[in-house]
């Protein structure tokens, strides 16, 4: 008999952006070799890391995501030449940005996973499921909607100043 | 509105152990737009498949949701399924509920509910699907082949003999390349020549070939199944179909001593020269750099014996355009020569082994030259210096390859057996002779290699010394290797009449500037890279665009004429077909939001996005935009995820498609 599992107060909801050739077939190596894992990653799949726009990890934490995991085929390992080093590169820049918005850096992870490491993605879900579950929900894009229900009155000095400069 | 039937498998027991997969049919029937959900034990089978087909047809379907095992496995089948029942087949998708569910988690709850909101995703996803028709591109079938060496040679007798036209481009005045240098070849020992020439008259005489020498390729434009190369056919001042090989010019040429570079610059040719006897095609080339007529307008001897009035000093360059669908690269290698530092080469260690100082120390061509029965000495082992027999001769190896701390880290592979070829042929030529080979490792993998390799030590009495040379100097008319013995930890001094060095193989001069011209990618060496290191060897990742030889890394004559008629194959199978068929994953560019950055031009690793000029109806130019050419396009998205104005969209993969699924969640 399977060990009774411990319950959670809080189950996160983490989305992975992968990469078909890789990530995707490692995930699929993973499922074959019967593997286990918390049950909390949904998997969304590209043709490559190049295609995944920063939008679609903007998006995942508005829909809710409290984690962001991206992966593809190791550097150098691209089916499409070099599509994981433009990923690599974009990424790097949309952290910063993301760091400076104020979103905690711990609830996005990057990483390569090859169609032959079923057993590091199992690693790389289970991590990312336990440290975001530490972590509590996400609810800096709660409060963000929240302030969003702004007036539209221009009602502080700096904004009237700012506005008639334009 | 949409009609999407989801069909969720049991797959025998391995979903539905699991899953409760009448629950998520029942959930994912609720969904607005869903007009069919069932469960069935095993969907792909033929009763699940007709099932599929069946549901199509009478539900009047618009869309298909297969939640079953990964796409991976199954997306064709149903893809082919549906397209069988008369839909566009990029209307059905598949949701992984095996691997990436049930087989990975224990839990029947967490389970079914994690299977739902899969489904669910896909078909909030199915919704943005669109129609997309199958692209096809026509194929020219005709190829080029760049390079006349080994490689060259067999990959164009291979396609000719198909039936398809072959242009084969070579740089130098013959066909043959570096195998024609050689003297006899390893593991057999036999003679590189009499194997060789016979391919290169088969060339000469084959009906489909048609053979451009002293020619370059200019400028490569287009894409697989439809290129336009320009050749650039250099004045050769020697009228190819008049000359009829007779020679006479080359025996009157007053210009003797003009090194042959295809002697290794031991033999002297004239001013009007064929490379070596037999030459393909046996048409002589004037040197326009060293011909008297050219320099100083005198002479003109060639022209006055020539009986059919063949020399015309008076040629010019030609440009030559041809329609080719596939491309074969087999540009070969060159020897890294250590006796002359190029200028603005990395690679350090010029001069040393008192190459290009020393006379007698030379490189393992030169070695071939001497020992070739056709080469300037007539195949005697004689010392370039004063025209000795070396009774000591001293073999050193890796010289360049696998030295880092050099510039190069690889290994050149086929040194260790040319070397071992080369004491065995020293041995039969200087019976009283003695050769040493200085090595650091015998790599002979290979069929018969290392039993070669044994019988160079063990009945040709070759020498071989684990170990570096420190130095090498000059005392008298001999020459002094000092170098240490690891297996036996001692210093060695040989006083040697001649050295070899195994020089390393690198790529032709010039090899980066055609892979520009071609848009084909290279290494840091400027070895060409093929499309993936072990399933597609001969494949550049640019489409259309085949490797053979060393021009792809250093590699033996076995191996160069096996990838040579791998890239024929290739070939081959692209011209199987009068259309090429490809998926219709492709970018495709929204004009009226293209603002003409081309930062997606930057990214694109295949060269698919090409500028397209829009203009009005009286002809002005309103706007440059991108243009994703389908036939190149790898279909990466790359240039979407990189488009500042989201212009550019990915079939199959669109910012609609993909945010769908993420609100699904």
């Amino acid at each position: 008999m399977h060990a009774e599992k411990p319950k959670h107060d809080f189950e996160p909801k983490i989305i992975a952006f992968v990469c078909t050739w890789c990530t995707y077939a490692g995930a699929d190596l993973a499922g074959t070799s019967r593997m286990q894992y918390p049950s909390n990653v949904r998997v969304l799949k590209f043709p490559c890391t190049g295609r995944i726009d920063p939008v679609f990890i903007l998006k995942a934490f508005q829909q809710g995501a409290d984690g962001v995991l991206v992966s593809g085929c190791h550097p150098g390992d691209c089916h499409y030449i070099a599509g994981n080093f433009h990923a690599r590169r974009r990424f790097a820049a949309f952290r910063k940005l993301l760091e400076f918005i104020g979103v905690d850096l711990n609830r996005l992870q990057f990483s390569w996973v090859s169609a032959a490491e079923g057993g590091k993605w199992v690693e790389v879900v289970t991590d990312l499921t336990e440290k975001v579950r530490a972590m509590g929900p996400m609810t800096e894009f709660k409060e963000l909607a929240l302030e969003e229900q702004w007036s539209g009155k221009i009602d502080t000095p700096e904004l009237k100043e700012a506005y008639n400069q334009i | 509105m949409s009609r999407i039937g989801v069909f969720i498998c049991h797959c025998g027991e391995n979903i539905s152990r699991t899953v409760d997969v009448e629950r998520v049919a029942a959930q994912i029937g609720k969904l607005p737009g869903v007009a069919f959900s069932t469960d069935y034990k095993y969907m792909c089978s033929d009763p699940g498949q007709n099932l599929l087909k069946k549901a199509i047809q009478e539900q009047k379907l618009s869309h298909v949701v297969v939640a079953a095992c990964s796409p991976r496995m199954h997306e064709k089948t149903f893809r082919k399924a549906v397209e069988a029942a008369g839909l566009n087949p990029f209307l059905c998708e598949m949701a992984n509920i095996r691997e990436h569910c049930s087989w990975v988690h224990e839990n029947k709850e967490e389970a079914t509910v994690k299977a739902i909101e899969i489904v669910g995703m896909m078909v909030e996803r199915v919704k943005k699907n669109r129609v997309l028709p199958s692209i096809t591109v026509p194929i020219t079938k005709r190829s080029l082949v760049i390079g006349g060496g080994i490689a060259g040679i067999q990959a164009a007798l291979d396609i000719a003999d198909c039936g398809h036209e072959v242009i084969l481009v070579e740089r130098e005045p013959s066909i043959g390349g570096h195998m024609a240098q050689l003297s006899e070849t390893f593991p057999t020992l036999d003679c590189s020549q009499c194997i060789m020439t016979p391919k290169m008259v088969d060339v000469a005489n084959h009906p489909k070939i048609k053979l451009y020498t002293y020619s370059e390729i200019e400028l490569v434009e287009g894409y697989i199944g439809n290129f336009q190369v320009t050749i650039k056919k250099r004045a050769r001042s020697v009228d190819e179909d008049k000359c009829t090989g007779c020679g006479v010019c080359m025996t009157k040429c007053p210009q003797k001593k003009i090194p042959n570079k295809f002697d290794m610059n031991i033999g002297m040719r004239t001013a009007i020269y064929v490379p070596f006897p037999q030459a393909v095609p046996n048409t002589p080339v004037i040197d326009r750099d060293n011909c008297t007529k050219f320099k100083t307008g005198k002479c003109g001897v060639c022209q006055k014996v020539c009986g059919p009035g063949a020399v015309d000093f008076e040629q010019e360059d030609q440009l030559i355009v041809e329609a080719v669908g596939a491309i074969v690269v087999a540009t070969g290698f060159d020897l890294y020569s250590i006796a002359e530092k190029p200028k603005g080469s990395p690679i350090k260690g010029y001069g040393e082994f008192g190459h290009g100082k020393i006379p007698d120390v030379i490189d393992g061509m030169t070695f071939e030259r001497l020992a070739s029965a056709s080469g300037p000495t007539g195949g005697k082992i004689l010392r370039p210096s004063d025209g000795k027999e070396p009774k000591q001769i001293v073999f050193i190896q890796c010289i360049g390859s696998r030295a880092r701390e050099k510039g190069i880290s690889y290994c050149s592979k086929v040194c260790c057996m040319y070397t071992a070829k080369h004491t065995m042929l020293y041995h039969h030529k200087v019976h009283d002779g003695q050769a040493y080979v200085f090595f650091m490792d015998a790599r002979t993998p290979g069929k018969s290699y290392d039993e070669f390799w044994r019988r160079s030590i063990e009945e040709e009495e070759a020498v071989y010394i684990r170990g570096m040379v420190s130095r090498l100097y000059q005392k008298g008319d001999k020459i002094v290797v000092m170098g240490s013995d690891i297996a036996v930890g001692v210093q060695v001094e040989i006083e040697a009449d001649m050295v070899v060095l195994a020089t390393a193989i690198q790529p032709q001069k010039g090899a980066d500037s055609l892979a520009q011209k071609l848009g084909i990618s290279y290494d840091k060496y400027h070895f060409y890279s093929e499309a993936h290191a072990k399933l597609r060897p001969v494949e550049c990742a640019t489409a259309g665009i085949y490797l053979a030889g060393a021009c792809q890394g250093p590699k033996d004559i076995p191996e160069t004429v096996s990838q040579a008629s791998a890239a024929a194959a290739k070939v081959m199978t692209l011209f199987s077909k009068d259309q090429l068929e490809r998926e219709p994953i492709v970018a495709r560019v929204r004009e009226a939001g293209c603002v003409g950055c081309f930062a997606c031009k930057k990214v694109c690793a295949y060269g698919a996005v090409e500028e397209k000029e829009i203009r009005d109806r009286q002809g002005n130019l309103i706007k440059v935009v991108a243009y994703v050419n389908p036939g190149v396009c790898g279909g990466c998205g790359t240039c979407q995820a990189t488009c500042p104005s989201k212009s550019v969209e990915l079939d199959g993969y669109t910012d609609e498609q993909i945010v769908a699924m993420i609100e699904a969640l």
